[in-house]
């Protein structure tokens, strides 16, 4: 034991890397599952939307086709559904029942790395995965724009976000039931008044307050900006998906470490 | 220098002392077996090691780091193969091995799971998931698992508990291996079979603390003398012979159907039925005796 030994210290790439691969080797078994229905969902809902509500009751929205606004708008569901869900069921299993954390936490992996690392394997599935709704709604007649190259990098962190708040759910929760709580409570309000499917500006003046608030909304606007013109505000709600996802990254921190290290 | 030094550790869970002012010593390049009943503390001693666990008193160092602190540093050095199978069911055994070279920054991840799947003996089904691998295999992937990036101390808790005799011996195989080469092993185990076979030394762990620690040969020397002494027959005349080998001053304790009298050869002829089968005393009195508990 005399030897020089390797310096560890916070956040090493290494060991973020390698929980990454992780992800990635389980990924391989199952990624043609998750792509077949983020691909087919965003199509059955702007055929629904698309070709069954605007056909018969709304014909745009802002000036928009409303195919478009809600193809836009779906970026956002598809970032929600990719990233808060995953991590809270996946954390949870992984924890609880396949012990897979043990495993790695006996290796020299702290607790920040393994949330880290979580987090940004989420954070890049759900970055790609978000932008296919956009991909569909040009099959459905959105023209493309230079400013939606920038759409994969709002998913990315927005994502990271919300996989924050999922593996800090994950850790809080006593048993796997409780996460219908968490999605009726948070996942479906913060997608359904979002501005993905009608604009919040028709919602009562406090409901329009909390939904400015919602990180999901201004995803929708930064996506709507990238597919029609960017406005100086983007770059505040850019900042603002930034800061979410940074305090979501440290809450899923702290309750992780409450909940790993006895 | 210890591999392992623990200095009145004690680690608690609510009102519970699972750890309870522990210390103990493991030589470099020995087999320590960690024997002793379930909830004696010794999976809680495991995570204080790894630093899944905090101790709220004592001293802890592995390898010469200062544990919790430089736990990660320490975890790099060592090997851990756990009680429950966590190994990831879906991916291929090769896949299994090169994410874990990864985290301990093996510099050669394929030389390393190569090295991993001969010790393992499953070089042909390195492309096989592993849920398709029978049980054995498995438990010896585990173990290649822990082994990966080559470490100088290897934690293993209960490395069989729950498996078939068959593979249970495949297992000692491969740990007695890696003993006759040198490297340290903290072994936590409530098999009495196990620790006789494959430790050097043994601390006898109950209720957080070490009771008794030496040689196997030791042990039993100095807690159940020579021999043994096993009375089958009817639970009256059971009862009848513990309390003539008890008031002769001799110790007696349960085995299963029968009762056994521990240091039998100090007994004279009337404390002993003649019908008495004589045995060598063995390490499960020593357990029995200090532990209260049966063995298993």
């Amino acid at each position: 034991m005399s030897e020089e030994r390797t310096r560890l210290r916070r956040l090493e790439p290494a060991a973020i890397g390698g929980v990454m691969s992780r992800e990635a080797a389980n990924f391989r078994t199952y990624w043609k599952g998750t792509t077949f229905s983020s691909v087919l969902e965003p199509v059955v809902y702007l055929l629904a939307f698309g070709l069954g509500l605007s056909a018969t009751l709304i014909d745009d929205v802002d000036g928009l086709p409303y195919v478009e606004f809600v193809g836009t708008g779906m970026v956002a569901t598809a970032v929600i559904f990719s990233s808060a869900l995953p991590a809270m069921f996946g954390t949870f299993v992984k924890h609880r029942f396949q012990n897979t954390y043990d495993a790695i936490l006996a290796a020299p992996v702290d607790v920040e790395e393994l949330v880290s690392a979580e987090m940004l394997w989420i954070g890049v599935r759900a970055g790609i995965y978000g932008c296919v709704p956009l991909i569909v709604t040009m099959f459905f007649g959105l023209n493309p724009a230079p400013g939606m190259l920038l759409v994969p990098l709002f998913c990315f962190v927005t994502a990271l976000g919300f996989a924050g708040f999922g593996i800090a759910m994950a850790a809080i929760v006593a048993k796997i039931d409780q996460f219908n709580y968490v999605t009726a409570l948070f996942v479906t309000p913060l997608f359904l008044v979002s501005g993905a499917f009608f604009p919040i500006e028709g919602l009562p003046e406090g409901l329009e307050i909390a939904a400015q608030l919602n990180p999901l909304h201004q995803l929708v606007e930064l996506v709507r900006g990238g597919a029609f013109g960017y406005e100086a505000i983007d770059l505040v709600r850019f900042a603002s998906l930034v800061a979410f996802a940074f305090v979501m990254w440290r809450i899923a921190v702290n309750r992780m470490e409450k909940r790993l290290i006895d | 220098m210890a591999a392992i030094e623990l200095r009145g550790v004690v680690k608690r869970f609510g009102p519970i002392t699972a750890v309870d002012g522990l210390d103990l010593d493991v030589p470099e390049g020995i087999c320590l077996g960690l024997l002793g009943p379930n909830g004696a503390g010794k999976s809680t001693t495991m995570r204080l090691l790894t630093g899944q666990a905090l101790p709220d008193a004592g001293e802890l160092r592995a390898l010469g780091h200062e544990l919790p602190g430089d736990a990660k540093a320490a975890r790099a050095e060592m090997g851990v193969v756990p009680q429950l199978d966590n190994l990831d069911v879906d991916v291929t055994v090769e896949d299994n091995l090169a994410v874990f070279a990864r985290l301990y920054r093996v510099p050669d991840v394929g030389a390393a799971v190569d090295r991993a799947l001969d010790l393992a003996r499953l070089r042909d089904r390195r492309r096989d998931a592993v849920d398709e691998l029978s049980g054995g295999m498995r438990r010896r992937l585990l173990l290649a698992r822990g082994l990966v990036h080559e470490p100088k101390l290897i934690l293993l808790d209960e490395p069989t508990v729950g498996l078939d005799p068959q593979i249970r011996t495949e297992l000692w195989t491969l740990i007695d291996d890696l003993r006759s080469r040198g490297t340290t092993i903290l072994m936590s185990t409530h098999y009495i079979e196990e620790a006789e076979r494959l430790a050097d030394e043994v601390a006898v762990m109950t209720q957080g603390k070490i009771i008794s620690r030496g040689k196997p040969s030791e042990l039993i020397a100095e807690h159940a003398g020579r021999e043994t002494a096993e009375i089958y027959a009817p639970p009256d005349r059971l009862a009848e012979a513990r309390l003539t080998a008890e008031a002769v001053g001799l110790r007696v304790r349960p085995a299963g159907p029968a009762i056994a009298i521990v240091g039998s050869e100090r007994a004279n002829g009337e404390a002993v039925p003649a019908d008495a089968v004589i045995r060598a005393a063995s390490l499960e009195d020593v357990f029995v005796l200090l532990t209260g508990e049966e063995a298993e």
